[in-house]
């Protein structure tokens, strides 16, 4: 809630916002770094049966339980390994805190507005309802994810909805 | 800062008051009440009353309002105490609890619960002070039973000449509350006009009741400082008062102490709604409002204490430490108030303030004082949040204390020495800590026990029994979590208790026992469990007839039967002996819920009877659900915690002890019983797991009452973990309760043993020929066709 706040001040003082830049394959993909909670190592993750393949399990992060997503394998990347580069950006969604897995952490970048178009209607994989928008930064290009909507979103399963 | 934010701590309040009312009541002795008690009660009611005025639950604050009103007729001994007014005064504390969780819940109260209760405490009033003033010959001259229709009644001496036309007053009322009196004042006479606003509002009157009368109906809805009746004499109500109503009655200086400023701009819009902020100036250390207001000291009080602390307000008459600015002003209050002062003031009235005032006193001495010196000096509130994360934290402590240990634990006891003593006192020191955190979240069982004397008197009451509540080992300490989920199980077991256990007064005397029944309510610590025993004496189990019932009901029963068995099916479901179905107990749903609940919480239930002597049912829980005794097994590469309650024996299954049924299940035969068995590795898709039935370990296990095997590939150990939930950031997980923290960092799931039975047998369903048959074949072909 509070970071939301903040996020908004942020935004509403200097214009400009910072993200988060990490890959997964060759792409380069982006989240509010307000979102982001910490950045740690792939390991001793456990299991959890029946679950989707994406959620790699559960994992111990001072004392509290935390899920772990691979956002490879949600969007189908052809190589998933896991070896030293691999990291958790732990992030903050909703008062729940959730683990992904990504191939690595770049840097922090900070983006204009003007420098932040928005995204086209993509193909089935990654819905544009998940994406804030692409931001542009030279000859790179980054995929702004909306971390919110996409971790808390019904094909991610990792929420339980009323319904059920 | 928004007011909102002290909803919590309002509703918090409320909720001790409303309890230690219900305690009051309780105790209270309807031929000769204590003083204390009524003074308590109606204390109570008033602050309840007061925070409910400040956030605008107005019908809290009206039922309050009419409920204190009679209390402090009660406490004056103006209204004899009768057990059905008692009643009455215990369904109104309920109803103020009702109407409190719908404020707490975002939502407003049943209105036509309120109206009702409104309706009987209304009635009752009406009622009971007409009668009893009547009989008293009070020295005042008579508020008689208010009549539908004004009768002639022959003029009070204190009765205006004027015939009957009067102008009531009626000083800071909402509007709400004075529609009601107008329309209350209409039933008395004829309302002639009515005009004005939420400060002042004028209705004249003609009704031949005397002033009195009207006063009494009024007082039902507002003090008596909120309103003046005067004749009608002049026609000229605007002339004779206006300003110096306020400015004189109420001007007072409230005097806040050590308060910062936000608190202080709050409590200042607060006083704005009372009346109106003349001047308010100071700094933190002592700040002054001049207020004018015609509330009493106390309400201002009451407002306030939902703010600040009783020791940081002083509320004193404007002219006696009014800062200089506004000694003018003050000065000429007194003269105001005499200008006001009521015409028709009855020796009763006159009489009123010094007593109210009296009586103010002693309810601001009396709550100001344990608010500043009693419990919130040494306890302090903290939200169960807060408490978890510290014993989070300590429980990875607890962890990494142990890892060090592991690490240490090799090295050379001579040349380390120092290192190896600073780790003993560490793991010392952590488990003194985790024990102390752990502490934290115990309460003592009276705050279980303190509801139960209310419920054994109704429901003795309604079974026209009598029966004596004995409660022991009230600070014995369980869990908080496990507090809260007892009462229900518990509350059954009592009304049970009373209703099938203990006998008829006729019948007990000719039985030989003493006429008054003994319910006696129980706890104590044994080990890691807490006992919570529920004992009656009254006729006992009857054997003869609970295996008739049994087998009525087409449960498998034998007489051989131990007594123990037996007394266990009163807890199979649809299981009642009572010969007639009652209102309190006996439709035979109930008994086994409250054994489900009790498993829920990782306990069990043991009953004790003897015929003609009494029966005892023991509860027996675990002192938290924080930690479970846990056994951890492995299978494949995995570990898991099954928790140890559930587990009755493990073995290794024999060639000869497996049969398949209908192509894919397998049964074990445990001695004489065939036992379903269920695969770990099948139920949550184990990779590497041995699939070799014979190879693997049966672990026999109860989960609800149902028996089976769980097949796991090897006993790892015994040994105690933190619970924790795995739905706080992801999702409830089919065949798994929770996770623990293993010692070297790792998560382990701790399994549901009824969830895995229910998961396994829905895999079955859907699951593919190809991928499961094999282990099975492998059974088929090879173990038991060498088998037979």
């Amino acid at each position: 809630m509070n970071q939301t706040t903040e996020a908004a001040m942020t935004a509403a003082e200097a214009h400009n916002r910072e993200f988060l830049v990490f890959s997964l394959g060759e792409e380069e993909y982006a989240v509010d770094i307000l979102k982001v909670q910490e950045i740690r190592g792939y390991e001793n993750v456990t299991r959890i049966a029946n679950a989707p393949d994406f959620i790699k399990g559960v994992t111990n992060l001072r004392g509290v339980i935390v899920p772990i997503v691979d956002l490879r394998i949600k969007f189908h990347l052809d190589k998933v390994e896991y070896g030293g580069q691999t990291v958790v950006i732990v992030v903050n969604v909703e008062d729940r805190v959730v683990g992904i897995v990504v191939d690595g952490v770049s840097d922090v970048m900070t983006l204009s507005p003007d420098q932040i178009k928005p995204a086209p209607e993509f193909g089935v994989t990654l819905s544009s309802d998940f994406l804030s928008g692409l931001g542009s930064l030279e000859d790179r290009m980054l995929v702004i994810v909306d971390i919110d909507k996409l971790l808390t979103s019904d094909e991610m399963e990792l929420v339980e909805r009323v319904a059920e | 800062m928004d007011i909102t934010d002290f909803y919590d701590t309002f509703f918090e309040e409320a909720e001790e008051l409303l309890a230690d009312m219900e305690r009051y009541l309780l105790e209270l002795d309807v031929d000769e009440p204590d003083t204390e008690e009524l003074n308590a009660i109606f204390r109570a009611a008033h602050s309840i009353k007061g925070g409910a005025g400040t956030f605008g639950f107005d019908a809290l604050q009206k039922t309050t309002h009419l409920f204190e009103n009679l209390l402090d007729h009660t406490r004056k001994g103006e209204l004899a105490l009768r057990r059905d007014i008692v009643d009455t005064f215990l369904e109104t504390k309920d109803m103020l609890s009702d109407q409190l969780d719908a404020y707490r819940n975002g939502g407003e109260p049943d209105q036509e619960a309120f109206e009702r209760i409104c309706q009987t405490l209304q009635q009752l009033a009406l009622e009971e002070i007409g009668q009893d003033l009547d009989g008293g010959g009070a020295a005042a001259p008579k508020a008689e039973p208010v009549p539908e229709v004004a009768p002639a009644t022959p003029p009070e001496p204190a009765k205006p000449a004027n015939d009957g036309q009067r102008i009531v007053t009626l000083l800071n009322v909402g509007e709400k509350d004075r529609q009601l009196l107008v329309e209350e004042l209409g039933q008395l006479g004829e309302v002639l006009s009515h005009q004005g606003d939420e400060q002042r509002y004028d209705v004249v009157l003609a009704s031949s009741d005397s002033d009195d009368d009207i006063e009494a109906v009024m007082c039902f809805i507002i003090e008596a400082d909120q309103f003046q009746i005067r004749p009608a004499v002049s026609g000229q109500p605007e002339e004779a008062d206006g300003e110096p109503v306020v400015a004189g009655e109420g001007q007072r200086v409230v005097t806040l102490f050590n308060v910062g400023e936000k608190d202080r701009q709050l409590l200042v819009e607060e006083l704005g709604q009372l009346g109106e902020v003349v001047s308010s100036q100071g700094d933190e250390a002592r700040y002054d409002v001049v207020l004018a207001s015609s509330v009493s000291n106390d309400d201002i009080e009451a407002v306030m204490c939902f703010i600040v602390d009783a020791d940081q307000l002083q509320i004193s008459k404007a002219g006696e430490v009014g800062p200089p600015a506004e000694a003018a002003k003050a000065g000429a209050a007194p003269v105001a108030a005499a200008n006001t002062a009521k015409p028709a003031a009855t020796p009763e009235q006159a009489a009123k303030p010094p007593v109210k005032a009296a009586a103010d006193e002693g309810a601001r001495t009396a709550r100001g004082k344990p608010k500043a010196k009693g419990p919130e000096t040494s306890s302090i509130r903290v939200s169960v949040d807060k408490v978890d994360q510290i014993i989070n934290l300590v429980g990875e402590l607890i962890i990494t204390q142990s890892m060090l240990d592991q690490t240490v634990s090799d090295m050379d006891a001579v040349a380390d020495s120092a290192l190896l003593n600073g780790m003993s006192l560490l793991q010392r020191n952590a488990r003194d800590l985790q024990e102390s955190v752990m502490s934290i979240r115990m309460i003592p069982m009276d705050f279980v026990f303190s509801r139960f004397p209310r419920v054994v008197r109704e429901t003795a009451g309604k079974l026209g029994k009598e029966i004596e509540l004995v409660t022991e080992g009230e600070s014995t300490e369980l869990d908080k979590s496990l507090t809260e989920r007892i009462i229900d199980p518990l509350t059954h077991l009592v009304r049970n208790s009373l209703d099938h256990g203990i006998e008829m007064p006729e019948d007990r005397v000719a039985a030989g026992k003493p006429r008054t029944g003994r319910l006696t309510l129980s706890a104590q610590h044994q080990g890691g469990n807490i006992l919570i025993e529920v004992i009656d004496d009254g006729a006992g189990l009857n054997r003869d007839r609970l295996l008739a019932k049994a087998r009525e009901n087409g449960l498998p029963v034998s007489d051989a039967m131990s007594d123990d068995e037996v007394w266990q099916l009163i807890f199979a479901p649809g299981f009642s002996t009572a010969k007639a179905v009652t209102d309190v107990s006996g439709r035979g749903v109930g008994m086994d819920v409250v054994k489900r609940n009790i498993q829920g919480m990782g306990g069990h239930v043991e009953i004790m009877s003897k015929s003609g002597e009494g029966t005892r049912i023991r509860i027996v829980l675990p002192l938290t659900l924080a930690i479970l005794d846990g056994m951890s097994i492995k299978v494949g590469g995995e570990m898991f915690i099954l928790p140890l309650s559930a587990v009755l024996e493990s073995l290794q299954p024999a060639k000869g002890d497996l049969y398949a049924m209908a192509g894919d299940d397998v049964v074990l035969k445990v001695r004489d019983e065939y036992l379903p068995v269920v695969a770990v590795h099948e139920a949550l898709d184990v990779p590497d797991a041995k699939t070799k039935l014979t190879e693997t370990i049966a672990v026999i296990v109860q989960g609800e009452g149902r028996r089976y095997a769980l097949l796991v590939d090897d006993l790892v150990g015994q040994q105690q973990v933190v619970v924790k939930n795995l739905e706080t950031n992801y999702r409830k997980v089919p065949g798994v309760s929770a996770a623990t923290i293993l010692g070297d960092g790792s998560v382990a799931l701790i399994l549901d043993i009824t969830g895995l039975h229910r998961l396994s047998r829905a895999k079955k369903e859907v699951r593919r020929p190809e991928r499961t048959y094999q282990s099975l074949e492998a059974l088929t072909d090879k173990e038991l066709e060498t088998s037979s």
